[in-house]
C-alpha cells in the first residue's frame, strides 16, 4: 500500500496538517502536499478510470505530465473538471471527485469494454460509426457522450477574477529548474531586464531530489544561494506558480500564474495571464521521463521512476514496500538508490542492457545489495487495481516468464523527452539524438523573429543536456548569448559554476518490452493512458496506410487527451517507425501546439467578463433614460432607448403611443449616438464630392443636405446629413453605427490615395448631445424654451443655425428622418441633461414625450425613407432603392461609380424597393420571402422578393413593410404571397414606398 | 445655463491598491496640421500656456497642456471655462492655413490613477511598457484600456491620467477598479 514515510519530505511541512475529500471520503494530507502525494499518503492508488475502456488507472507521474489522475475539483461558483492532481497543490477544504467512471470508481459498468477491446480497434469510431446514417444520431452519440467524456461541466458561474498582466524584457527564461535559475542569474548579470517564471510553488526543479555537488557543495545550497542572488537583482522578476504557455510571433510569450488556487480565500485575482514581449527566450524547461511499454503498465502503481523518487524526497511517501524498478538507463537508478535508503525493499532493477561493467549508480545499487538482472524486461505486469506483482522476461525474447516477483509497485524509465514545445511553438527544429534517443532543439534552426534572428534558446535538459555539470555550463552561456544578441555585456570575470560529474552508461532505447513481445502483450501495453491507445492500435494504423505521423495520430487519437501526448508521444511514433521500418526521424514528430499545459479559459478572458464584459457606450442622457423606463437596445457598442414603458403597458403598446403622440404632439429622441465627422480643408469638398454620390461641394453654408455613401464596389454603406459650415467645413452626419468606420474609410482614402490633397477630419461624435424636437408643435416648444428665431422663414427646412436656447449654446438642424416638422438640436455634451430637461419641462403642456428607436423606425417606414441595415445588407446599391435622386450625374466620379455601371449593376432584373400593403392589415413576417412560379435548380420554389422592414403602424391603422422585389417598380398593386414560418401565407399588395404625406407637407411647415 | 457634468459626475473609488478618481470638466482641442508650421506651433502654445512636446511625450503645468497625439495631430487642455474663447483665438491665427481646430472637451473623461501601485493597474489593461525607466513622466502613449482606445500620461511617478471617450466612461472606470481590486497587487515594478 502506498503511505507516508516517516522521512522528512523536502516540501511539505508536517506541523501544518490540511483536510480534504476524496469521492467525499474524509483524508488529510500536510501544506506543502500536491494533492496527488496527499493522496499517495492516503493510499488512494486508484484516481480514474480510462477513457474508451474505462480501465483503473493511478497516478503515473509528479508533474504536469500527468495522464491520468484528473479530477473533478470544488463545487458551485468554483467547480472545476480535469484538474491534474499532480499540479494542484493541497489546501484545507479541498473537495477533489473522481471522473469518468458509472456508476462508482471502484465499480464501473463501462469497464466491460476492455472485455470487447478487440472490437475496438484504432479508428474504431471511423470504422463504426459511419453506417447506416441515421445511428448516428439516435443511437451512436447518445450512447458515446454517456459513456465518454472526462470531468462534468460547470453549472454555476464561476465567481473567481482573473486579470492580464503586460511585462516587456530583454530575457524571458522559462523553467525554474537548476538551468532556468543559472540562466536567469547570468542574464541578469549582464545587466539585462530579466523574467524568470516557474510552474511550480517551488525552485530548482528535479536537481534537489536528484542530488549532485556544484562547486563542491549540495546542489539544495546552490538553489538557495542563486535564489538569494536573483533576489537582489533589480533588473530579475522572479514568479513561482507561472507557467510559460506559449511562445508566438514576435517574442510574444503567455504566462499562466495561478495565484490563489492553492489558497482560494485569498483576495484578488484567481488566475493572471502574463503578456510578455520578450527580446530574447530561453526555454529551460527541463525533460519528462518516457514510460516503458510493457503488457499492465497501466495498472496502478506502475510509475515513472523519477516520480516515485520526488514522492518520496519531496513528499515523504512511499508508493509501496516493495517496487521493482525497469529501465534503460542509469537514471532510474537512483530511484532504487532513494528507496533502498529510505528502509523500503527494491527486490530487483530490471534492466534491458546488458551493461559491460558496472559504474556509476549500477555500482552504487550493486553495493546496496540490490539485485540487478541485466537483460531483463516485464514480460506484464500482474494486477487489476493495483499491482500485486511482476512477470519477468529476457528483453531479447518474446516474453517467456522467467520469474514471478510479487511486488506493489514498478518504477519504469524509458529515457527522458527534453520538453521541446516552447521551443517548437514558433517554428524552432528538431533533431534526434541517437545517444540519448530523443527529439531535442536544434539550434542551428531556431524559431526567428522580423529580423530573421533566432529568440529562443533552449537551456539544460531542455536542450538535450543531461548531466548536471553540462547543464549548468549550458545554460551559463544560452544567457549569455541571448543577452550578448541584445548587446548586453557579462562582465569578464562571470563564470559557469561547475559540478561533480557521475559516471554514466549509455542508455539504450528501448520502444517494446520484451523486444519481441507477441500480440496478446502489445495488446496490454499502454502508449497512451488517457486515451487508451497500445502498442497494438499503433500497428494497425500503419499496417492500414497511416504512414504520416499526423494522419496516424489522428486515426488512432494517440496524443489527443487533454496530456497533449506528453508521455505517449516519442514512444508512439517510434512505435510507427518500427511498424513502419522507418527511422525515427524521418517518421518525425507531430506539431507542438500552445498551451503547454491546459489554462483556464477565465483566464484568457480576463477582466472581461460580468458587467465589463464589453464596453457599453452611453449617451449624456442614459441614465434618464433608464430611470424612466426605456427598454434598451443595442445598436453598435451603444445602448439606445427601443421604447419607453410607462405603468403596466407593453413595449409595443408604448411604441404605438410614442408614434400617435410625435405625430399629433411632440415626441424627443435622443439622437446624440448619431455620428458626427467635421471635414475640413482647402479641399474639402472636393473630397466630399468623392465620398458621397451627390455633390456636397455646391451645398451652400448654412444649408443641409442629405447624402449617401457607397464602397468602391458601389454598395451602399451609410446615409446621413452633412451640412456646410463655412467656406471649407462640412459636418457630416454618419449612421450611429458608421461614425467610427466612415470615420476610418474617409482616412484610408486620404492617407493611402489622396494623400496630396489638404483635407483633415475629425470624429466630433461625442462632443454633442443631440436631441430631436419632433411634432406638430415642436417650433413652439423652441419657441418657449427662447433665444432665437426658429420661424419657417428664419429657419427653413433642411437648414442649421448656431444660436442660443433656453440658456443653452445650441446649433439648431432644421431636418427631419420622420416626415414631421423636426428640430435636431446640439448642445456640448456636459449640458445633454440640463437641455433635455428644459425641453421636458416646456414640452409638459404641449404634449412632450420621449421616443425611443422602434417609433422612430416606424416614423420613418410610414414615409418611406429607407434604413442603413435594414434596406441595406451590403449588397445593395442606392439604385436598388429608388435613390437615383441622390445621385449626381453632373460628377465625373464617386467612390462606387465605376462599379454601378458593371453589367450586373444595371440589370434591370435586380430587385427594387417598393412598399407593401398586407391585404388583411395583418404585419408581414420580418425577412420573409415572396414565392413565385416554379422552382429552381434544387427543386426549391423561385423566389421574387424579400421583406426588408415591416411594422405595424397606428398611424394607419395596418401593417405596412419595405421590401425589395423582382421588377418591383413596374408592378404596382400586384399581389404577392410571403410564406411564413408560421405556415400561414401572408399576401400583401405592392404600393409606393411612401406611406404617409406623400407630399411632404408636414415637415415643411 | 446650467453648470457642465461630466460622464460619471467625478465619481471615485478608493476600496483598491489604488484610487480611481474621474476628474472635472477639462477644456481639450484636437489640433490637426503640420506640426513643424510656424503658425500651428504658435496657435498650440499660446493656447496651452506649455511648450511644444516631443514625440510621444505631453507638456502639462496647471490646467494647461500639449501632448503629441501623432505625426498631424495634437492634443491642448486647457481649463474648461476657457476653451471656446481659445478656440476662437486659435481658429483666427490659423485662419490662412490649412488647420483644423475642434473642442472635444465634452467628447471625452479624465480619469486619474494614483497610489504607488498605479502603474501596476494600468500595465494591466495597456499593452505598453510601463516600466519605470521606460515610462516616465513627460511621456504620453495614445494606446487602449482593455477594449476601448484610451490616451495616457503620469503627471508624477505615482499617478496616471486617462483619456478616454466620454460614451464608455462608465467602462473604463468600472475596468480600473477592476484592476485595481483588493488583493491584486502584481510587485512587478520596482519604483
Amino acid at each position: 500500500m502506498s503511505t507516508r514515510l516517516a522521512t522528512p519530505g523536502r516540501l511539505i511541512d508536517r506541523n501544518k496538517p490540511l483536510n480534504f475529500t476524496f469521492n467525499g471520503k474524509n483524508m488529510r494530507g500536510y501544506a506543502g502536499d500536491t494533492l496527488a502525494s496527499a493522496l499517495l499518503a492516503n493510499d488512494q492508488m486508484l484516481v480514474g478510470r480510462s477513457f474508451k475502456y474505462h480501465r483503473p488507472r493511478g497516478i503515473v507521474a509528479s508533474g504536469a505530465e500527468e495522464p491520468n489522475a484528473l479530477v473533478n475539483l470544488g463545487r458551485d461558483g468554483r467547480f472545476e473538471p480535469n484538474q491534474r492532481v499532480t499540479t494542484t497543490e493541497l489546501f484545507e477544504g479541498l473537495e477533489a471527485q473522481s471522473q469518468n467512471h458509472w456508476p462508482s470508481l471502484e465499480f464501473d459498468v463501462g469497464a466491460i469494454n476492455k472485455h470487447l477491446s478487440r472490437f475496438l480497434p484504432a479508428g474504431f469510431y471511423y470504422k463504426m460509426f459511419m453506417y447506416p446514417r441515421a445511428f448516428w444520431k439516435h443511437v451512436y452519440e447518445p450512447v458515446i457522450r454517456h459513456s465518454a467524456g472526462l470531468g462534468k461541466a460547470p453549472k454555476s458561474r464561476d465567481e473567481d477574477s482573473y486579470e492580464h498582466f503586460y511585462a516587456f524584457c530583454d530575457v524571458l527564461v522559462v523553467g525554474g529548474g537548476v538551468a532556468g535559475l543559472q540562466a536567469a542569474l547570468t542574464a541578469g548579470r549582464t545587466g539585462a531586464r530579466v523574467i524568470l517564471f516557474e510552474q511550480t510553488d517551488h525552485w530548482g526543479g528535479r536537481a534537489p531530489v536528484d542530488g549532485g555537488m556544484v562547486d563542491g557543495a549540495p546542489v539544495d545550497n546552490y538553489v538557495d544561494e542563486t535564489l538569494a542572488a536573483l533576489k537582489l537583482m533589480d533588473n530579475v522578476q522572479i514568479r513561482l506558480r507561472t507557467m510559460g504557455a506559449g511562445v508566438y510571433d514576435h517574442g510574444y510569450v503567455l504566462g499562466y500564474e495561478r495565484l490563489s488556487d492553492h489558497a482560494p480565500d485569498q483576495a484578488g485575482p484567481r488566475h493572471r495571464l502574463w503578456r510578455v514581449r520578450a527580446a530574447q527566450v530561453i526555454t529551460a524547461t527541463g525533460a519528462i521521463e518516457r514510460p516503458l511499454s510493457f503488457a499492465g503498465n497501466d495498472i496502478p502503481g506502475v510509475m515513472l521512476a523519477s516520480a516515485l523518487r520526488d514522492y518520496v524526497v519531496n513528499y515523504g511517501v512511499s508508493v509501496g514496500d516493495r517496487t521493482v524498478v525497469v529501465t534503460n538507463n542509469d537514471n532510474a537508478y537512483l530511484t532504487a538508490i532513494t528507496l533502498k535508503k529510505a528502509g523500503l525493499d527494491v527486490p530487483v532493477i530490471l534492466d534491458a542492457r546488458v551493461l559491460p561493467e558496472d559504474r556509476g549508480l549500477v555500482a552504487q545499487a550493486r553495493a546496496l545489495g540490490i539485485r540487478v538482472l541485466m537483460g531483463h524486461a516485464v514480460s506484464s505486469v500482474m494486477g487489476g487495481k493495483r499491482v500485486t506483482g511482476v512477470k519477468i522476461c529476457s528483453q531479447a525474447g518474446e516474453g517467456s516468464v522467467l520469474e514471478e516477483i510479487p511486488c506493489d509497485a514498478i518504477a519504469m524509465s524509458g529515457g527522458w523527452s527534453p520538453v521541446v514545445h516552447l521551443w517548437s511553438h514558433c517554428g524552432g527544429k528538431l533533431r534526434w539524438d541517437s545517444a540519448t534517443a530523443c527529439f531535442a532543439p536544434d539550434v542551428d534552426n531556431p524559431p526567428k523573429g522580423a529580423d530573421g534572428m533566432g529568440f529562443v534558446t533552449p537551456a539544460g535538459a531542455a536542450a538535450g543536456v543531461f548531466a548536471l555539470d553540462d547543464v549548468l555550463h549550458d545554460a551559463h552561456a544560452a544567457a549569455e548569448g541571448a543577452a550578448t544578441c541584445l548587446d548586453f555585456k557579462l562582465p569578464r570575470d562571470v563564470t559557469s559554476p561547475t559540478a561533480e560529474r557521475r559516471e554514466e552508461s549509455p542508455m539504450a532505447p528501448v520502444w517494446m518490452m520484451p523486444q519481441g513481445a507477441s500480440a496478446k502483450l502489445r495488446e496490454k501495453s499502454w502508449l497512451d493512458y488517457q486515451n487508451d491507445v497500445k502498442v497494438s492500435d499503433v500497428r494497425l494504423a500503419a499496417q492500414e496506410g497511416f504512414v504520416s505521423v499526423e494522419h496516424a495520430k489522428r486515426y488512432t487519437t494517440l496524443g489527443m487527451a487533454t496530456d497533449q501526448g506528453k508521455l505517449s508521444n516519442i514512444n508512439g511514433l517510434a512505435t510507427l517507425a518500427g511498424a513502419l521500418d522507418k527511422d525515427i526521424p524521418s517518421v518525425g514528430t507531430t506539431t507542438f501546439r500552445p498551451p503547454y499545459h491546459p489554462i483556464s479559459l477565465a483566464s484568457i478572458a480576463g477582466e472581461a467578463k460580468g458587467h465589463i464584459f464589453q464596453p457599453i457606450r452611453r449617451t449624456p442622457m442614459h441614465d434618464w433614460h433608464a430611470a424612466n423606463g426605456a427598454e434598451f437596445e443595442p445598436v453598435g457598442q451603444w445602448r439606445r432607448p427601443y421604447a419607453y414603458k410607462r405603468g403596466l403597458e407593453s413595449t409595443h403598446d408604448a411604441v404605438m403611443r410614442e408614434v400617435t403622440n410625435t405625430r399629433e404632439k411632440l415626441g424627443l429622441l435622443d439622437a446624440s449616438t448619431l455620428g458626427k465627422l467635421i471635414v475640413k480643408g482647402p479641399d474639402a469638398g472636393r473630397f466630399l464630392d468623392m465620398m458621397y454620390t451627390n455633390m456636397m461641394s455646391t451645398l451652400k453654408i448654412g444649408k443641409c443636405r442629405y447624402g449617401l455613401m457607397c464602397s468602391e464596389n458601389g454598395f451602399l454603406i451609410d446615409d446621413g446629413v452633412v451640412a456646410r459650415i463655412d467656406e471649407d467645413t462640412w459636418l457630416c452626419h454618419t449612421t450611429t453605427g458608421g461614425a467610427e468606420t466612415i470615420h476610418a474609410h474617409m482616412e484610408e482614402w486620404l492617407q493611402t490615395e489622396w494623400w496630396d490633397w489638404n483635407v483633415y477630419v475629425a470624429n466630433v461624435t461625442e462632443q454633442y448631445a443631440q436631441v430631436a424636437v419632433v411634432g406638430p408643435n415642436a417650433r413652439k416648444a423652441l419657441e418657449k424654451l427662447g433665444g432665437m428665431d426658429v420661424s419657417k422663414e428664419a429657419l427653413g427646412f433642411m437648414e442649421w443655425v448656431d444660436g442660443t436656447l433656453g440658456g443653452f449654446k445650441v446649433r439648431v438642424y432644421r431636418i427631419s428622418f420622420s416626415g414631421e416638422l423636426s428640430y435636431e438640436i446640439a448642445v456640448d455634451a456636459g449640458y445633454g441633461q440640463a437641455f433635455w430637461d428644459a425641453l421636458l419641462a416646456v414640452g409638459t403642456e404641449l404634449g412632450a414625450m420621449p421616443y425611443g428607436t422602434e417609433c422612430l423606425h416606424i416614423l420613418r417606414a410610414e414615409k418611406g425613407f429607407i434604413m442603413i441595415g435594414d434596406e441595406t445588407d451590403g449588397t445593395v446599391i442606392p439604385q436598388d432603392l429608388g435613390l437615383g435622386w441622390a445621385i449626381s450625374k453632373k460628377k465625373t466620379d464617386y467612390l462606387g461609380k465605376r462599379a454601378q455601371e458593371r453589367s450586373h449593376m444595371t440589370d434591370p432584373d435586380r430587385w427594387k424597393l417598393v412598399g407593401l400593403e398586407t391585404v388583411d392589415k395583418s404585419t408581414l413576417p420580418d425577412g420573409a420571402y415572396a414565392v413565385g412560379e416554379g422552382t429552381n435548380a434544387n427543386g426549391q420554389r423561385n423566389m421574387i422578393g424579400r421583406v426588408t422592414s415591416t411594422y405595424h403602424s397606428p398611424t394607419l391603422g395596418r401593417g405596412i413593410a419595405m421590401g425589395l422585389v423582382l421588377n418591383g417598380p413596374e408592378r404596382m398593386g400586384e399581389i404577392l404571397s410571403f410564406p411564413g414560418t408560421d405556415g400561414k401565407d401572408y399576401e400583401a399588395k405592392i404600393v409606393n414606398p411612401v406611406f404617409y404625406d406623400l407630399e411632404g407637407e408636414k415637415q415643411n411647415v | 445655463m446650467s453648470e457642465p457634468v461630466t460622464a460619471l459626475k467625478g465619481a471615485s473609488d478608493t476600496s483598491g491598491i489604488a484610487v480611481v478618481t474621474e476628474l472635472g470638466p477639462t477644456g481639450m482641442i484636437t489640433l490637426r496640421g503640420d506640426l513643424s508650421a510656424k503658425p500651428v506651433i504658435k496657435a498650440a502654445v499660446t493656447a496651452s500656456g506649455v511648450t511644444m512636446p516631443e514625440k510621444n511625450h505631453c507638456a502639462t503645468e496647471g490646467t494647461g497642456g500639449l501632448a503629441w497625439m501623432s505625426p498631424d495631430e495634437l492634443l491642448i487642455l486647457c481649463a474648461y471655462e476657457e476653451v471656446h474663447q481659445r478656440l476662437a483665438d486659435m481658429q483666427s491665427r490659423l485662419a490662412k492655413i490649412h488647420a483644423l481646430a475642434v473642442n472635444v472637451s465634452d467628447a471625452r473623461a479624465l480619469f486619474q490613477v494614483n497610489g504607488p501601485k498605479a502603474r501596476e493597474v494600468l500595465a494591466k489593461l495597456a499593452p505598453v511598457d510601463l516600466a519605470p525607466d521606460h515610462f516616465t513622466p513627460g511621456m504620453f502613449r495614445r494606446s487602449r484600456i482593455a477594449q476601448v482606445p484610451a490616451a495616457f500620461w503620469m503627471p508624477d511617478a505615482q499617478s496616471v491620467r486617462i483619456i478616454c471617450f466620454r460614451s464608455v466612461a462608465q467602462y473604463v472606470f468600472d475596468v480600473l477598479n477592476v484592476a485595481a481590486q483588493d488583493g491584486s497587487e502584481v510587485g512587478y515594478f520596482n519604483a
